[in-house]
């Protein structure tokens, strides 16, 4: 069991379900899950980028999530065009734009599956540096913005009138998400990343009283389903990513059955 | 203009009930051509907010005509007037959410603003009990957070889930989440809707009171005057400016509030003064005849 690889698989797993934890309520707080989707989507184009200028991957990624928080601002300062339409545009233009890319850059052998669901068993030690430092970094901002975020996620005009600074607040928030979906896309691919951010949230929601507690339980149901995502993956040999979030899905299933049969909450 | 905003006027003019209310009808012309006129312009020096000549058009529609306000300490000023108003949009610029074209606003040094918004819509998907809901206003002691629930009558919702109040439940936590600030000032933006008449006569009962007790000053929305005339020290009536201002008595009686608010109104809210002293036994009865619809 102590391979190398598989210590690693571990390793970059139970990071990122930490950071993505606490992260991913927000993000289904805030409504955003498509913003992130379109934000993961486009994250291909760094992937091409990167492969075409042979620069560092995850680096590449951030540059492109960034740019795509940028260019969301800019666009939605029209209005006839829904903010949603708007995503599902941008999320599949970005995904055609970074799949011909890609296939321009590396010929048709490139293994496309590997950026579109991860290849957690392929993370090095660089890898798992950018998972632990960069996660750090991203925990460490969203709990100096934890209360005023929270405040604004609950009421924005309220929290502004109590003087929370919104838009510094939902701007740093925004960068994280860019950083967290950066380091998610060399583990679980552009296609799951959202799924690792809100999956563990939504399951942990009907359990919870607090918002941090919704934090807690959903870093715990992260890390059981990196553990045995990765041990179904190993004996049954199934693809890493997708047998992560297959166990996120069942851990969601049974949450959210309670609720579903009493009708309400 | 003077004698409204001068601090105590409103209680001189109460006791002697002979001040009519005043007429601003001729702001945009003292703003456009006498801005350096000095009497109405200057500030109010004693006053928790006080604004001038505030300015606001959106899409082409000015929305705030040249608008004065003062509001001083342990003062409770109620605006009212018609939907579209502008009375929102005031708000909103004294609370320092939107800015205003052109105009100047004071605000006391360190003054700490309590806001109780228009709609409170919450959210199930975010778990939060009555007490971190109320600790989000300021980083209160527990302590401070149960007495500010108890101060408003919601002491046992404490623990409950927000998603599982009342509408006045959550209105009198909206209150206690402002208290708990320490505020300088409480703005209430329309804080009835969704609450019955009962209620509303209660709440703004319970927000004379908290004011007495407290002291801080007091800036009231509402639709509807003669269910807050009893609490209000001075009604400003506002329509896109200030149509008239005064004791509330005196503002009912002012021909421009009969024009904005039909005779009806003004007829209901003598016959409802007439009656003042069964306050208590009518505060159940449902006006229908005086209230505006609500769209």
């Amino acid at each position: 069991m102590a391979e190398p690889f598989l210590m690693r698989a571990l390793l970059a797993g139970l990071g990122l379900a930490v950071v993505a934890a606490p992260l991913g309520c927000f993000v289904v707080w805030r409504r955003m899950a498509y913003y992130g989707e379109t934000m993961a989507q486009a994250g291909l184009i760094g992937i091409a980028a990167g492969l075409a200028l042979s620069l560092n991957l995850t680096a590449s990624v951030l540059a492109v999530t960034l740019a795509v928080s940028v260019l969301l601002v800019v666009l939605s300062r029209q209005q006839v065009v829904p903010f949603d339409t708007l995503l599902g545009l941008l999320a599949h233009a970005a995904l055609a734009v970074g799949v011909i890319a890609a296939s321009l850059v590396r010929g048709p052998q490139l293994d496309l599956m590997a950026f579109l669901f991860g290849d957690i068993f392929a993370i090095t030690r660089a890898d798992l540096q950018w998972i632990y430092v960069g996660g750090a970094v991203a925990l460490g901002a969203l709990v100096f913005v934890w209360r005023p975020l929270l405040a604004l996620s609950v009421h924005e005009e309220l929290a502004a009138a109590e003087g929370v600074a919104t838009e510094r607040v939902k701007l740093i928030f925004v960068l994280v998400l860019a950083l967290v979906v950066a380091i998610a896309i060399k583990i679980v691919g552009v296609l799951l990343t959202i799924a690792f951010l809100i999956m563990p949230a939504a399951a942990a929601r009907p359990l919870s009283e607090t918002p941090e507690q919704m934090a807690l339980f959903a870093a715990i149901f992260g890390a059981l389903s990196v553990a045995i995502g990765l041990f179904l993956s190993i004996s049954f040999d199934t693809p890493g990513g997708p047998s992560i979030v297959l166990m996120l899905a069942v851990f969601f299933a049974v949450s959210i059955l309670p609720s579903v049969l009493k009708g309400r909450r | 203009m003077d004698g409204p905003n001068a601090p105590g006027a409103p209680l001189l003019q109460a006791l002697t009930g002979r001040t009519p209310a005043h007429h601003h009808h001729d702001h945009d012309d003292a703003h456009d051509h006498h801005d350096h006129a000095a009497i109405p312009r200057t500030h109010d020096a004693n006053a928790l907010i006080s604004a001038r000549g505030l300015w606001l058009a959106r899409s082409g529609r000015a929305i705030l005509q040249g608008v004065d306000i003062d509001i001083g300490a342990g003062e409770i000023v109620t605006l009212i007037g018609p939907n579209g108003a502008g009375k929102t949009t005031l708000v909103r610029v004294l609370l320092g959410l939107e800015r205003s074209d052109r105009g100047a606003m004071v605000r006391k040094d360190g003054l700490v603003i309590g806001y109780v918004p228009q709609r409170f819509e919450v959210d199930r998907a975010i778990p939060l009990t009555v007490e971190r809901f109320v600790a989000l206003g300021r980083r209160a002691e527990a302590e401070e957070i149960e007495r500010a629930l108890t101060e408003v009558g919601a002491g046992a919702l404490g623990e409950r889930q927000l998603a599982e109040l009342s509408g006045g439940e959550l209105q009198r936590v909206l209150l206690a989440r402002s208290l708990v600030r320490s505020p300088g000032l409480l703005v209430l933006d329309e804080p009835v809707r969704g609450v019955d008449y009962v209620g509303e006569a209660e709440l703004y009962t319970l927000i004379g009171r908290l004011r007495t007790e407290r002291g801080f000053g007091v800036l009231l929305v509402s639709h509807d005057l003669h269910v807050v005339m009893a609490q209000s020290d001075r009604v400003i009536c506002l329509n896109r400016h200030v149509c008239c201002s005064g004791v509330p008595q005196s503002v009912a009686q002012h021909p421009e509030y009969a024009r904005l608010f039909g005779p009806q109104a003004a007829r209901a809210f003598g016959l409802y003064h007439h009656q003042h002293d069964h306050r208590h036994d009518l505060a159940g009865e449902p006006h229908p005849q005086a209230r505006e619809p609500r769209t």
